[in-house]
Parts: C-alpha cells; sequence; structure tokens
C-alpha cells in the first residue's frame, strides 16, 4: 500500500468518522441525562436521509433547504418519541425503558419500510467533485463533512458549557433529583436534549447522503449502534470523548477496508467495544460514577 | 422461610389445610404430560394434525424453548442479552455439521427412526454444549457489565457469531459453514416426537433449577443485586450459571431448527431475531414460564393465521413492545405461573371448607416466586 493510498484511506476514515461523531454526540447527551440508551437515535438519522432523498429527487428544492427540512424533521421525530414513549416510563425500571427503546427503533424501521419500501433508495451524489492535492484526490463532500462536523461539535460544546440551558442539562445529568429542587424544569431540559441531539441526527443524516447518496430503511441500525460503539470507546456522557471516538471508529473501519477484510469490519468493531468495556468501562475520556446503594 | 418452619412456628390456620404430597406432584405433571402427548399424537395419527400443522407444531416448540430460555435471563435473571440468536446459532450449526457426518440422512430415508436415536441424543448434547461454551466465553465478560453495556455487548457478540459463520471459510480454506450460501442438505431429524420431548426436558429442567437454591440465588440476584452480594450469594457465579443455562437451552432449540428446515443460513439469525424472541417473553410476562410458553405459542400460530398480514407483523412486533411496557410492563401474565396441584389444592380445600382463611398467605408461599 503506498503513502498517497494511505492517505486517501485516512481522509475517508475521518469522513466516516464525523458522521459517527456526530450521531455519537446524540447517544451521549440522552445517555448522560437520563442513562438510556437510545436505540431508536440511529433511526432517526435514517428518518431524515428519506426527507432528504426525497426533498431533492421528488419535490427538487434546493440542498439547503433539504438540510433545514431534515433537521427540523429529526427534531419533531426526536421530541415526539421522548414525549410519547420515554417520558411515562421516567420511573419504570432501566430494563423496561430499554426495551421501549428497542420497541420505538424497529417500529422506526419497520415503518419506514411499510412506507417506503424495503428497497435501497439510490440518488445522485449531493455534492460532486474533488480537489486533486498533490497525489490525493480528496472529494468536496468530504471536506463538508469534516467541517459541517467540527463546527457543529464546537457550537454544541458552547451550548452546553456557556449557556443557561446548557447548565440546566449538565446539572440535571448530575443529579436529576437536586436539579428539580433548583428549579430547573426536567421535562423542558430533557426534551431539550433530545431535540439537540436528533439535530445533530439529522446533519449526520444529511452528511451520510453525501458520503454514500442512497437511502434504506434498515441504514440506521447499524451506523446507530457502531456509534453508540464509539460513544462508548470515547467515554459516554462526554462531548470530546464522543467526538474522539467517533474518528477512531471511522479511521479503523476504513484501515481494515484498506487490508481487504471489510467483511469483518463489523466483527472487529464489536471487539473494539468489547475490549474497551473490559479494560475501562467508562472509556478513554469518561470518568467514573460510584454507585449508590 | 420454608412451610415447615412456618407450620412448625405456630401458624395455627396452616394445619388443618389439604397439601398434596411433593411425588403425588410430579405423577400429577407427569400424567398431563403424558395426556397431552397422546392428544397430539392420536391427532397426528388420525390425520387431524397433517403436515402443514405438524411444522407449525414444531415451530411453536422450537419458539417455546428460545422464550423460555431467554426468559431464564431476561425474567429470572434480570438482565438484557441481545443476541439469543448468536446461541440458536451456534447449536444450529454444531448439530447441523455433526449431523451431516454420520449415516443419519440414509437412516432417515430407510425409515429407520430408531437407530437416528444415537445420533440424535449427541446431536442435541453436542449443540447444547457448544452453546453452554460460547454462553461462558461471552458471559465472563458481558456479567461484569451491567444494564445497557450487558445489552450492546451481547448484540456484539450476536453479530460477530454470525459475521464469524458467514467468512469463516475463507479463513479455514475449506467448507465449513459454507458462508452466505448456507448449510444445505442436513438430515431432516427434527419430528413432533423428538420436538415434544424436548421441550418437556427443558421446561422440566428450567422448573427444577428454579425450585432449586441456585433458582433462589438468582432470584435474589434480580431483586437486589448489592443485598445479594452481602449476604454471600456469590453473584458473579450465579449471573454466569444462569446465563450458560439459557444459552445452552437456546443452543437445543438451534438443533431442533437445523434438523427440521434442513438448510441454515446465517442471515436468519441477525439481531431481529433476537428481538422475535424478546418479543415473546415481554409478551407472556418476564419472569413468567406460564406466560412465555403462551405467547411463543400465540406468536407462532398467529402469524400463520394471518398470512395475509404478513407485511404488518413486525410494525405490531415493535408496537406491542413499546404499548406493553407503557401500559403492562409486567406482561400478559406478570410473573403468574400455572400449578395443576395447586389449581387441585385450592379446590379440594374449598371442598372440604379447610384452612379456606390462610389461603392467601399460604398461597403465596407456596407459589415458589
Amino acid at each position: 500500500m503506498n503513502l498517497s493510498t494511505l492517505l486517501a484511506q485516512i481522509i475517508n476514515g475521518l469522513q466516516t468518522g464525523s458522521i459517527y461523531a456526530l450521531v455519537a454526540l446524540g447517544y451521549s447527551m440522552v445517555y448522560g441525562i437520563i442513562l438510556l440508551l437510545n436505540f431508536a437515535h440511529g433511526d432517526i438519522i435514517m428518518v431524515g436521509a428519506y426527507v432528504v432523498y426525497y426533498s431533492i429527487t421528488r419535490f427538487a428544492f434546493h440542498p439547503l433547504l433539504a438540510v433545514l427540512l431534515a433537521v427540523a424533521a429529526s427534531v419533531a421525530l426526536g421530541v415526539t418519541v421522548e414525549k410519547v414513549a420515554y417520558t411515562p416510563l421516567r420511573s419504570a425500571p432501566r430494563l423496561s425503558l430499554l426495551i421501549t427503546a428497542i420497541g420505538v427503533s424497529f417500529l422506526l424501521e419497520n415503518g419506514a419500510q411499510m412506507i417506503f419500501g424495503a428497497d435501497t433508495k439510490s440518488m445522485d451524489p449531493i455534492v460532486p467533485g474533488s480537489v486533486a492535492i498533490g497525489s490525493v484526490t480528496i472529494s468536496y463532500a468530504a471536506i463538508i463533512t469534516i467541517a459541517v462536523s467540527v463546527i457543529s461539535m464546537f457550537i454544541l460544546t458552547r451550548l452546553v458549557n456557556s449557556t443557561k440551558m446548557g447548565k440546566a442539562m449538565r446539572a440535571v445529568s448530575e443529579d436529576m433529583g437536586a436539579a428539580q429542587l433548583m428549579g430547573i424544569s426536567l421535562n423542558k431540559t430533557i426534551s431539550f436534549t433530545f431535540a439537540v441531539g436528533s439535530a445533530l441526527a439529522g446533519i449526520g443524516s444529511v452528511l451520510y447522503l453525501c458520503a454514500y447518496p442512497q437511502a434504506s430503511p434498515t441504514m440506521g441500525s447499524m451506523l446507530g449502534i457502531k456509534a453508540f460503539i464509539a460513544a462508548v470507546l470515547g467515554g459516554i456522557g462526554s462531548i470530546p470523548g464522543a467526538m474522539l471516538g467517533g474518528f477512531i471508529i471511522g479511521l479503523l473501519e476504513s484501515l481494515i477496508s484498506a487490508v481487504h477484510l471489510s467483511m469483518w469490519k463489523d466483527a472487529v468493531v464489536f471487539v473494539v467495544l468489547i475490549v474497551v468495556l473490559l479494560l475501562k468501562p467508562t472509556g478513554i475520556l469518561g470518568h467514573k460514577v460510584q454507585e449508590k446503594v | 422461610m420454608s412451610i415447615k418452619d412456618k407450620a412448625a412456628s405456630g401458624s395455627e390456620r396452616l394445619q388443618g389445610r389439604i397439601r398434596i404430597p411433593t411425588p403425588l406432584r410430579y405423577l400429577i405433571n407427569s400424567c398431563l404430560i403424558a395426556g397431552l402427548w397422546f392428544a397430539l399424537s392420536g391427532m397426528a395419527a388420525g390425520g387431524i394434525i397433517n403436515n402443514y400443522w405438524k411444522g407449525i407444531l414444531i415451530t411453536v416448540g422450537i419458539n417455546i424453548i428460545l422464550a423460555t430460555s431467554l426468559n431464564i435471563s431476561v425474567g429470572y435473571l434480570g438482565q438484557l442479552p441481545l443476541g439469543h440468536a448468536g446461541f440458536m446459532a451456534v447449536g444450529a450449526y454444531a448439530s447441523a455439521i455433526y449431523m451431516k457426518s454420520t449415516p443419519a440422512a440414509a437412516l432417515i430415508k430407510a425409515g429407520d427412526r430408531g437407530a437416528v436415536l444415537p445420533y440424535l441424543i449427541t446431536a442435541v448434547l453436542i449443540s447444547a454444549a457448544v452453546a453452554g461454551l460460547f454462553g461462558l466465553l461471552i458471559g465472563i465478560p458481558a456479567l461484569r457489565l451491567k444494564g445497557d453495556y450487558l445489552a450492546i455487548i451481547t448484540l456484539g457478540f450476536g453479530e460477530i457469531i454470525r459475521v464469524t459463520i458467514t467468512n469463516i471459510d475463507s479463513v479455514l480454506g475449506f467448507k465449513f459453514t459454507y458462508g452466505a450460501a448456507g448449510l444445505a442438505r442436513i438430515p431432516k431429524f427434527t419430528t413432533l416426537g423428538n420436538c415434544f420431548a424436548l421441550v418437556v426436558i427443558s421446561l422440566t429442567l428450567i422448573h427444577m433449577l428454579m425450585k432449586s437454591r441456585f433458582g433462589r440465588a438468582i432470584l435474589a440476584v434480580r431483586d437486589n443485586e448489592i443485598a445479594a452480594e452481602s449476604v454471600g450469594v456469590d453473584t458473579t457465579y450465579y449471573k454466569t450459571l444462569a446465563f450458560v443455562f439459557s444459552a445452552m437451552l437456546a443452543g437445543v432449540a438451534g438443533c431442533l431448527y437445523a434438523g427440521y428446515l434442513g438448510s441454515l443460513y446465517p442471515s436468519t439469525f441477525k439481531f431481529m431475531k433476537s428481538i422475535e424472541i424478546l418479543v415473546m417473553v415481554v409478551l407472556g410476562g418476564m419472569g413468567s414460564m406460564l406466560g412465555s410458553v403462551v405467547s411463543a405459542t400465540v406468536l407462532t400460530v398467529l402469524p400463520e393465521m394471518l398470512r395475509a398480514f404478513s407485511d404488518y407483523r413486525m410494525v405490531a412486533y415493535s408496537l406491542l413492545l413499546v404499548v406493553m411496557m407503557i401500559f403492562r410492563p409486567t406482561g400478559l401474565m406478570g410473573s403468574y405461573d400455572f400449578s395443576m396441584s395447586r389449581l387441585l389444592e385450592k379446590l379440594l380445600n374449598a371442598v372440604f371448607r379447610r384452612g379456606a382463611a390462610a389461603d392467601g398467605e399460604a398461597y403465596t408461599e407456596e407459589g415458589g416466586r
């Protein structure tokens, strides 16, 4: 393998990695706040991708309008799911909440299959063209993806660290009861967290379509699980951790493909997860939470 | 506290109550099973159950084993493994590869079912052992983690098993699992008879495990892990035990599945399959064996009856999961389990009007859970 192929694969990995990172952020925030592994998060991306697909191919909207629509649809869906399925179960055992999340995920997947059909819908690349730097060709899609995700993460960090709502989010994830006593509205804060996470998923869906211009009902499940692995790898609940984890998983995958073992890709990612959970369950940047009796 | 202690400690009301002694209880259960078998085989011989229905009944049996075995992990142990289909796959492939190496196919063709029996027993044992071994390998690391991590790690192992089955041939360099093309021409050794027998054996084993001190320890771990640990229950040991046992039975179900269909494809054992089994457990009631049996039966027979709506099946399943969790998280049966002996006791006591006042308290004590 020569240097330019390696570089191309690294750029590829960074592109996929930044999509994983965006999705992982959604997982990480929701998990940080209500300790729920939101299985449906990946499927929100799928719905966002269908919105983009239909608004560009069927209605011939401008791509930017499609992006706005996808983000709006994702946010609406994410908040609806939270209100309908998760809020009634806030005091229920964790197991019930987890089963509900799986149920919602499969409902979205199978619902999409019923509405849009089980086939993969392909479209023309949203951002065609590429630029050559030396012997390495970089597609515009890759540049946009990496740039957009870095900017989103920057905005998110500002949001969480320096706004009132961000403070409320951090307080709720620290101690839900105490936060409520301080006058923070739990419902509002949790819904806001879901909205932000889903908006990131919406952006992620557009970037995914830039990288792989096709939508299918099951595209979200594997993407979602890998993003979750990225979140765990980086340390769940931590924003820089989610980014780091996303980039690591993305790079790992493209390097595996580079050595022609792409069919083992999924297995390797899961092996990484298992190794991380066994050696450092809190992830690279996470911190340990003591369990109370 | 056992019934004896309780009675001895002076609860006078219990004295006059009629109790069926344990050996008699087992006799009653054996009679019920034998009766069910005679009814089934009679109907099969009389042609009331045709081959189509025989197939459905075998599928029901396989699903009962799958659901009740997952119920050990979900209902009794209180964990949520999402890789049950992986254990089923391991068991199915192990028994299929073994059976293909035996002369079983020729014997079945010649109609000599009796001579197949030793091979069948070996196949069941092999699939249970291999699935149990995988359960141990997965359980030891996975059970150190809790809740969502356990779910995602078992999901991961399920996927790893499937990817490995699909791609192992290219690594080994010879045909072993036949990859995505599928393992075909497996002797069709599963019959209504041996399926029924294995269902009965599995249910009996689960019942015996849960009524033993192991079962009580497993329930203690579910109810409060920290409290259980502090009274000296080795939680890791019992968690692993329950998990491995659950995996072994899933392997047995896989063995029956391989022998029923005659061909295996890795794509059968996707994450979706694990969810289907989970729906059965959740619908029936986590922790109720009767619930798992009933919902496995209903969820197998109903889709057959409603072939026209098969497109909506998975949508209905997932909606069912969400609605159940919101409105009736305990499942249809809750943790209730049926006991013929208990019913008889109740009847006898009602007829002879004895110990009626002690009913509520005494029965919950006897209920086993």
